[in-house]
């Protein structure tokens, strides 16, 4: 089981509605993501409490049927 | 926190508690079992620091405990002095900008 790009960025985008998320899908299979998002709900916040913001968007997905999704996170737009 | 064993619990606070430098990974330093935890790995090794590695394969409830107690999703996980510092992709990053090496000169 594994999720689409869109899927991923739907679900980041639900969660923090500024972001600009962009995906890429590091080997064709639809397994191993990376992305990269910036929002200005990062501004303040610890690198750390960024990804976490990212992960709890994904709402249990990262780590399940997202195996490997490779996380970068800015706050300037 | 959920659900997490007091048993774990307190066996990773033992464990960071007790250690400046600790690796949760998959696998060990010498073999490591998954690319992510290999990248850290190297990195700390990288820049001269010592660590513990602590294989989360090797023990099941230590690997979702850590994952509770950190409210982290992924393996693997790096500590020092107590505090959790980040997964593979923040500690790539502070491996690149000179971060990583910076902390453990503080």
């Amino acid at each position: 089981m594994s999720m689409s790009a869109n899927e991923i960025e739907n679900m980041i985008k639900e969660a923090i509605p500024d972001s600009i998320v962009v995906i890429e899908d590091l080997r064709g299979d639809g397994d191993h993501y990376s992305a990269h998002v910036k929002s200005e709900l990062f501004n303040g916040k610890s690198k750390i409490q960024q990804h976490q913001m990212v992960y709890k968007a994904l709402k249990g997905k990262m780590g399940q049927e997202l195996h490997a999704l490779a996380l970068k996170t800015s706050s300037d737009l | 926190m959920s659900n997490i064993d007091e048993g774990v619990q307190s066996r990773i606070e033992k464990e960071i508690n007790s250690n400046d430098v600790v690796l949760f990974m998959k696998g060990t330093p010498v073999f490591p079992q998954c690319g992510f935890s290999s990248m850290v790995s190297q990195a700390l090794s990288h820049i001269g620091v010592e660590f513990k590695g602590i294989d989360v394969l090797a023990e099941p409830t230590l690997r979702d405990g850590i994952k509770s107690f950190s409210d982290w999703p992924t393996i693997p996980q790096l500590y020092y002095k107590g505090e959790f510092i980040g997964g593979c992709d923040i500690v790539k990053e502070m491996y690149e900008n000179g971060e990583l090496k910076a902390l453990f000169a503080k």
